[in-house]
């Protein structure tokens, strides 16, 4: 009778995860990938067939947006792993109770408003007839307008901007749980301060510097808004192309079949990476 | 106690009795096509509620194509993306002509609307707003931009922007002296004008600041000044206009592209009803007049130009003279398939470096 009641207790607890899932991700992938294998071949007539993924090896232009997306993703996931770690290390290790918590909601607080109106902000901040603008040639830096919008570096600016945080928070964690009389010990023994932190902090730091990288590139590599709005005439992006597919060519074939390459060529990236940090998802993940 | 029992059945059979004559109309449209106003006026004098929800010509296709032409009741594609959409997904029903008040109409705009939303000999659209796209000019600092090829000219380097979508193509063909809608009906003749503004599209690149996505934005890289000549609709120049009497709508010499924004059912509507009161309601000449005030366009309505406002006829007036209005190349209906060539040229066009 316990068994039983218990039984269902399990079963009732696992029902939520389940659902969440089978409906929302389990059925629309099975949904996505039966219309990436259907090619076009008439007005209403399409054929079983692998042409949609063809089609993305077979022209440059598809695959290069792919490499492009990224190669700058994975640039941005280092230049935020560079600017977040002595934030996160500050903050974990160099300050204790009211200021750790005070700096802490300061990293939160960008996070507040909306995307769109943070990347609105760098648009202030950077087009030509803007803040900055207007300030170089007020201390007189600069003769004219500055255009500082519109190209790959507002693209980065942008990612690193919006990602920051889900890179500090994790390292904030493990760095937490690092131990300080260990660093003590280190310096006891004559270590240099760049010696303890190859030797010390970063070994310690390992599985929240590779599960706050996941995070950084999976966003980059799946972000719309920044890309779109802060990039240029040249800056391509890959969620861009998916969306001109499905939405200005009616191509849904082709947009389903980016997704899912989108989807396998993004795990294989994460999974290189894992391999190269020796790294295990469940031991980064897991924490 | 029982007071409040009876009282409450009574409001329960009020609502009821109201509910068998009102609908919810969920109407998918341009911004400014629904004023408040007007959906007020409409509420009142009906008893339906409007539900609005703005969008654009792909996503409105997009939207319908996702629920099969579900979700809702009324939507205003422009006239030469039904034929092509409905013979693709099948996402419209036909209009009953018998529910429509044809005499608030324009006839030639009705007729012309009609033939060209025709598919399978049966009727799909009725014509509510027109306009056009063409050039909007700073003319103190670009006055010598008449055409859309003029907006690769040196003088204006880097301080032009116009959308990387179809409009584009076919403005700077006219502009190159080619006939892209004549070509319509011929794949390898369009593919071969496609080429040729591929070409020149990818020469001007250098010139552009950047590809402008929505009417917000391209108002403001032209309030702000950092644009000077662009390629965007008639009523962007005419708002800009009334804040900055250089800015203005330049129809081009090789022509203005018209385009004309229907009334389309959606196959899975539920408020036909409701459909055909808002199309008779907004086609009066006093409605339309005040969705011309908003919109910026005029309308397809009888007698709907008399209550606009003066300030917008002059401006409408300064962008048009009578020649300007003959050369206007309307959009024919696009067929099916011919947007996947386009696609891939403006592709290659934004990918070129």
């Amino acid at each position: 009778m316990s068994r039983d009641a218990s039984k269902l207790g399990f079963y009732l607890l696992l029902a939520p995860l389940l659902l969440w899932l089978v409906l929302l991700i389990i059925l629309p992938h099975i949904g996505l990938f039966v219309v990436s294998v259907s090619e076009k071949v008439g007005v209403r007539e399409y054929e079983i067939g692998l042409g949609n993924y063809a089609a993305f090896f077979t022209e440059p232009l598809y695959w290069r947006t792919f490499a492009r997306t990224a190669i700058m993703s994975i640039l941005a996931t280092g230049l935020t792993l560079i600017l977040g770690f002595p934030i996160a290390y500050y903050i974990a290790k160099l300050t204790k109770g009211r200021t750790k918590t005070t700096l802490f909601l300061m990293c939160m607080i960008p996070f507040w408003v909306s995307e769109l109106v943070r990347t609105y902000g760098w648009m202030i901040l950077l087009r030509e007839s803007g803040v900055f603008s207007s300030f170089l040639q007020y201390v007189g830096l600069a003769s004219g307008p500055v255009e500082m919008l519109y190209n790959d570096a507002a693209i980065m600016v942008g990612l690193v901007y919006t990602s920051i945080l889900f890179m500090v928070v994790p390292l904030v964690t493990t760095l937490d749980s690092l131990d300080d009389s260990l660093i003590e010990a280190g310096y006891d023994l004559g270590g240099s301060s760049f010696s303890i932190l190859r030797e010390i902090v970063i070994p310690h730091a390992m599985p929240g510097i590779v599960s706050g990288c996941i995070v950084v590139f999976m966003l980059s590599l799946g972000n719309y808004l920044t890309p779109i709005l802060l990039g240029g005439k040249d800056s391509l992006w890959f969620t861009g192309m998916i969306y001109t597919q499905f939405i200005t060519r009616f191509n849904w074939e082709l947009g389903s079949a980016f997704g899912f390459l989108l989807l396998a060529l993004s795990s294989v990236l994460v999974f290189v990476g894992l391999k190269l940090s020796r790294q295990s998802l469940s031991g980064t993940m897991g924490r | 106690m029982k007071k409040t029992a009876i009282s409450s059945v009574i409001i329960a059979t009020a609502f009821v009795a109201q509910s068998a004559h009102s609908e919810t109309l969920r109407l998918l449209t341009w911004g400014g096509y629904a004023p408040d106003e007007v959906i007020a006026k409409f509420e009142e004098e009906t008893g339906h509620t409007v539900e609005v929800t703005t969008s654009n010509n792909e996503e409105m296709i997009a939207k319908l194509r996702a629920t099969n032409g579900g979700g809702f009741d009324l939507a205003q594609p422009s006239q030469d993306r039904i034929a092509s959409a409905q013979e693709e997904f099948g996402i419209y029903k036909p209009i009953d002509m018998s529910k429509v008040q044809a005499d608030l109409f324009i006839p030639s705009m009705l007729s012309a609307t009609a033939a060209n939303s025709t598919f399978d000999g049966e009727v799909y659209g009725l014509p509510h707003v027109w306009g056009t796209s063409g050039l909007v000019v700073n003319t103190a600092e670009a006055g010598d931009i008449k055409d859309y090829a003029d907006l690769c000219d040196a003088s204006v380097s880097g301080k032009v922007s116009y959308r990387l979508k179809r409009p584009t193509l076919i403005g700077f063909a006219y502009s190159m002296g080619l006939d892209p809608f004549a070509a319509y009906g011929d794949t390898d003749a369009y593919q071969g004008i496609l080429d040729q503004v591929e070409a020149k599209l990818t020469e001007c690149k250098p010139n552009v600041k950047t590809y402008w996505e929505g009417g917000d934005e391209i108002k403001n890289l032209l309030r702000s000044g950092e644009v000077v000549a662009s390629m965007a609709w008639d009523t962007g120049g005419w708002q800009l206009n009334a804040d900055n009497p250089d800015i203005t709508f330049v129809a081009p010499e090789a022509g203005a592209l018209g385009w004309i924004d229907t009334f389309v059912l959606p196959a899975r509507g539920r408020a036909d009803d409701a459909a055909y009161d808002w199309i008779n309601f907004v086609m009066r000449p006093e409605v339309a007049a005040m969705i011309t005030n908003t919109a910026g366009n005029f309308t397809a309505a009888v007698d709907g130009d008399a209550g606009v406002n003066a300030d917008l006829k002059a401006r409408y007036q300064g962008s048009f003279d009578q020649q300007a209005i003959d050369n206007i190349k309307w959009y024919p209906p696009v067929p099916a398939g011919l947007e996947t060539l386009e696609g891939a040229t403006l592709d290659r066009v934004n990918a070129a470096n």
